[in-house]
């Protein structure tokens, strides 16, 4: 052994001032205008479009590239946001690949979709450039609900209820409102505060009110919201961290996935973030990518990402891990924590078993093991919806299903008065998801209200 | 290899490409690097009398089309604005350079025989392979009583192409213009005046767009704008059709053509021969790519012509000309339906949508197992060809024959054709 005591590496500032503006600048930036319309030009204008029906929202597609094609970029930004209120967000964010450009029978034809994904941001982007909110409220009805969860989920809901000429009150437990959008996604995908630009946007409606650092179950309680409105909405996201049970996770150094991107998030500076220069990232979904890349991009100089399963299982998409790649992360798949060891109470190595399918396709242990350095480890095995605060007297208020709210296809809880939408309920948890299930319950509550 | 030399009312050419009388072959810079790039032949830039012309400034106009420049294009140019003599002296040393090369100088003047007389001598002068007389400038010199304004007078086309044969011993091309009713009643008149052969088409009156800032024509001039001449790759369905016109009428007694109007590939090229141009000339497309387009135009026919068997030009030329008909000569009991490759069918609907809503809701939009499918319905299927067109992958959708046992029957002879009703009777 060597007699040279390595210390645990954290230390802050690792790059200069403009890596990190390189590093966190926009992933994708917005096209120009000429190549929007090369691309626009590529889409067929599609009958009965697949694009479309892959889209969680329903974004009529074709509609708005053709716009797009004859300069009516307004008008195509109209067409994106009366389907999703978050089009400049999800323009950002979907994985695509996965969603409308999947369907694209340019697939079938060239293995080259249009990309409508950047053809939506050229639209938003230059609508809300302009400052202009282009919807209207309907006659007011004098009815109030309560939103819960200022997230795409809450948000979207709350949109569509002021549109339809109701009053909203939404209850953000944090800080700022826009939930994952504003703590959550990846810096370069939303850089320059993105989310809250499209927040106040959003808000130009009217009729929406936003109270922060109110929190269910803390400052509100779900009979008093039931009493005081007319209807409820829960977005509330996904509040809990499921936790690695392994061996040593209480130890200095290990965090969660979410919260170190929620500080890197609201940070000022990138250069006061501590950085590991071995970094240990478990898990296989979007935030284990995210998290990897981000680390690698403030300057971390090893980061292994280590998932327990293949490469076709993993949460994350091709594209993403290809991106995790391209940025220098190694993914080592088929391997399970097993414990952290430390050193004066910080982490130094995480230790991992090989695991494989057994006979009936369960994933086991092969018994052999393997240890990598780490100065950082980050969990990032998913998140978990935290039901506490719609206890009451020890008992839940609404069922759940899948650890989750149980609702019907209109975001409708087993409880009166109440809807609910986004990661809280099942279903996919992306953005768009969430904006679509916030979008259908306004509907769904809008027409009970009016009864 | 195929031999692509043509020799056209005796003007020899390496092979069919002509630069069109325009900008491409203003003065002898532009000329000698078009031969140099290896054009068969120049009509050298409309000559007038001197004092020359002089020219606005914004001249050109263009439509795109989705994404594609220059899809078609409009100029509002007069004929050369440079001293007669000038062109003159370049003419004749270019020639004197390229004698291989065609050298056709194109003329404009007043519709006056002393005019042309004269002018005729000092063309002779330069030992160019002969003239085209510009009766299609449709702009500008149409207002000064010359270009269109002689081309749309069939009595006036004939008299200057007679003065033309009777003093001077060069070939004479008469270029029409397509801005008339009918191609027939000058390409008759050049005919009769004696005319070698006749070009075709010149540009077509046009405005391009308007701007919708400047609620004015493009290409606008200090806020004003006037029609222009069309050219380019949209106006080539309406300059066949002129061509063949010409090459199906007997009055025309088969006089030679050299087509123009839209020609950019060996392709287009091709269809006009096909129709019985014995030279193609090219402008638009030489204005957009430059002069090395003739590489691709010159190797791609040479090839083509190579896989079919055709050892030169007059080997196929004028073959299509024989099935150019009129309407009532086509067969009414022919019959296709479209066919859809549903290997190759992309699922974009467009067939369904075109027919559904434009045609004879022959095509219908299924799912099955939830994937789409589009399945043509015979029955309803009249053969019009629009999904064909419609469809974004070439050759998915065909049209295939069906036999059903009629006749060759024409209208002429069909018994719901009324007027044969009316005989019956
Ligand atoms: C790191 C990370 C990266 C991601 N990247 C992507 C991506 O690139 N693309 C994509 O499509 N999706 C991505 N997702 C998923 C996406 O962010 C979520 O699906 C989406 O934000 C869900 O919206 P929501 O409104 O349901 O929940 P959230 O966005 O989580 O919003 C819930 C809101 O409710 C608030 N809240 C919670 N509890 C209470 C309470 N008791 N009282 C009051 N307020 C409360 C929260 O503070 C939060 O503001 C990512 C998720 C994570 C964690
Ligand atoms: C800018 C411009 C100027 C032209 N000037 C003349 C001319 O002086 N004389 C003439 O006979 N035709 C003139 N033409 C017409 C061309 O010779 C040719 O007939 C026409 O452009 C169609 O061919 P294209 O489609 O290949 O361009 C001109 C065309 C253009 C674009
Ligand atoms: S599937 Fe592709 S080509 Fe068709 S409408 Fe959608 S984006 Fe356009
Ligand atoms: S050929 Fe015409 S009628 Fe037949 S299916 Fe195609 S579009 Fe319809
Ligand atoms: S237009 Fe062609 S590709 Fe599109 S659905 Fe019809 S047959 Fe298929």
């Amino acid at each position: 052994m060597s007699e040279i005591d390595i210390r645990p590496d954290i230390a802050t500032g690792r790059l200069k001032a403009e890596q990190y503006t390189e590093n966190f600048d926009d992933l994708v930036p917005v096209l120009d205008r000429k190549t929007a319309l090369v691309e626009a030009n590529r889409c067929y204008f599609c009958y009965d479009a697949p694009c479309i029906e892959a889209c969680p929202t329903g974004i009529d597609i074709p509609g708005f590239i053709k716009k797009i094609a004859t300069d009516n970029v307004r008008g195509s930004a109209v067409r994106i946001l009366e389907a999703n209120i978050f089009g400049g967000a999800c323009a950002r964010v979907c994985p695509t690949e996965i969603l409308c450009e999947q369907a694209c029978v340019r697939n079938a034809q060239e293995n080259k979709p249009v990309t409508i994904g950047r053809l939506q941001r050229y639209a938003t982007d230059h609508l809300m450039a302009t400052g202009e909110h282009p919807f209207t409220r309907a006659p007011l009805t004098g009815r109030k609900v309560a939103v819960v969860g200022a997230g795409p989920a809450g948000l979207s809901c709350a949109h569509r209820l002021a549109m339809l000429g109701h009053d909203v009150v939404v209850f953000e437990a944090k800080a700022h409102p826009g939930g994952l959008n504003e703590y959550g996604v990846a810096e370069y995908k939303m850089p320059d505060h993105f989310a809250r630009a499209e927040v106040d946007f959003l808000l130009k409606i009217g009729g929406i009110e936003i109270r922060t650092g109110q929190a269910l179950g803390r400052d509100i309680t779900l009979s008093g919201l039931r009493r005081d409105y007319d209807a409820v909405f829960l977005g509330m996201g996904l509040a809990g961290v499921k936790a690695l049970e392994a061996e040593g996770e209480e130890l200095a150094g290990v965090m969660n996935a979410v919260d170190y991107i929620a500080d890197l998030r609201q940070a000022d500076d990138f250069g006061r973030l501590p950085v590991g220069r071995k970094v240990v990232v478990i898990g296989g979904g979007n935030t284990a990518i995210d998290i990897a890349i981000q680390i690698r991009r403030l300057g971390a100089e090893d980061v292994t990402l280590v998932y327990r399963r293949g490469p076709s299982e993993m949460g994350a998409t091709h594209h993403e891990q290809e991106l995790a790649q391209v940025n220098g992360v190694r993914i080592k798949h088929w391997a399970r924590p097993v414990k952290l060891t430390g050193q004066g109470g910080a982490v130094r190595e995480a230790v991992f078993e090989y695991t494989q399918l057994d006979a009936d396709g369960r994933l086991i242990g092969t018994g052999d093991h393997f240890a990598v350095p780490a100065d950082m480890v980050f969990k990032a095995i998913g998140q978990s919806f935290v039901p506490d605060p719609l206890r009451q007297d020890g008992r839940d208020l609404l069922e759940l299903k899948g650890a989750k709210i149980a609702v019907d296809a209109e975001g409708k809880t087993s409880l009166d008065k109440v809807w609910a939408g986004g990661d809280c309920t099942p279903g996919q948890d992306l953005t768009v998801a969430a904006v679509q299930d916030g979008k259908i319950a306004a509907l769904a509550i809008d027409r009970a209200l009016r009864g | 290899m195929a031999d692509l030399s043509t020799n056209f009312i005796g003007i020899k050419s390496p092979n069919p490409y002509w630069l069109a009388s325009a900008p491409p072959t203003d003065k002898a810079y532009n000329v000698v690097r078009a031969f140099k790039a290896g054009w068969g032949g120049v009509v050298w830039k409309t000559l007038g009398e001197d004092p020359p012309v002089v020219n606005v400034s914004s001249r050109y106009g263009a439509i795109g089309y989705k994404g594609n420049r220059v899809a078609g294009f409009n100029n509002i140019e007069l004929i050369s604005d440079r001293p007669l003599e000038v062109n003159l002296q370049e003419i004749k040393q270019v020639k004197r350079d390229w004698p291989d090369r065609a050298m056709i100088v194109s003329l404009m003047v007043p519709c006056t025989e002393d005019s042309w007389k004269n002018i005729l001598k000092r063309i002779e002068d330069t030992e160019a392979d002969g003239i085209e007389l510009n009766f299609g400038c449709p702009h500008g010199m149409s207002e000064r009583g010359m270009g269109a304004a002689v081309g749309q007078v069939p009595e006036y086309v004939e008299m200057v192409a007679r003065w033309c044969k009777q003093y001077s011993r060069m070939p004479v091309i008469v270029k029409l213009t397509p801005n008339i009713t009918n191609i027939l009643s000058s390409a008759r008149a050049a005919v009769r005046g004696g005319a070698d052969a006749v070009s075709l088409i010149n540009t077509i009156n046009s405005i391009t767009s308007v701007n919708l800032d400047l609620m004015a024509p493009e290409p606008t001039v200090d806020g004003k704008g006037t029609h222009g001449g069309y050219c380019g790759p949209a106006v080539k369905p309406i300059a066949l059709h002129m061509v063949a016109e010409i090459a199906r009428d007997p009055e025309c007694k088969n006089i030679p053509i050299s087509g123009i109007g839209g020609v950019e590939t060996w392709r287009d090229a091709a269809e006009f021969m096909a129709l019985g141009a014995g030279t193609v000339q090219v402008c638009t497309a030489a204005m957009h790519y430059g002069f090395t387009i003739v590489d691709d135009m010159n190797d791609g026919l040479a090839n083509w012509m190579d896989s079919k068997g055709y050892r030169r030009i007059e080997d196929f030329r004028a073959r299509a000309v024989p099935n150019v008909t009129d309407w009532q000569h086509l067969n009414i009991n022919y019959q296709i339906v479209a066919q859809i490759d549903q290997d190759r069918c992309i699922k974009c609907g467009l067939c369904h949508i075109a027919c559904e809503d434009t045609s004879h809701q022959a095509i219908s939009a299924l799912r099955v197992d939830g994937a789409r499918r589009y399945e043509v319905v015979d029955e309803e299927c009249v053969g019009c060809n629009l999904c064909l067109h419609v469809c974004p992958v070439e050759n998915c959708i065909t049209m295939k024959e069906i036999d059903n046992g009629k006749p060759f029957l024409t209208w002429k002879d069909d018994p719901r054709n009324p007027m044969n009703q009316k005989a019956a009777e």
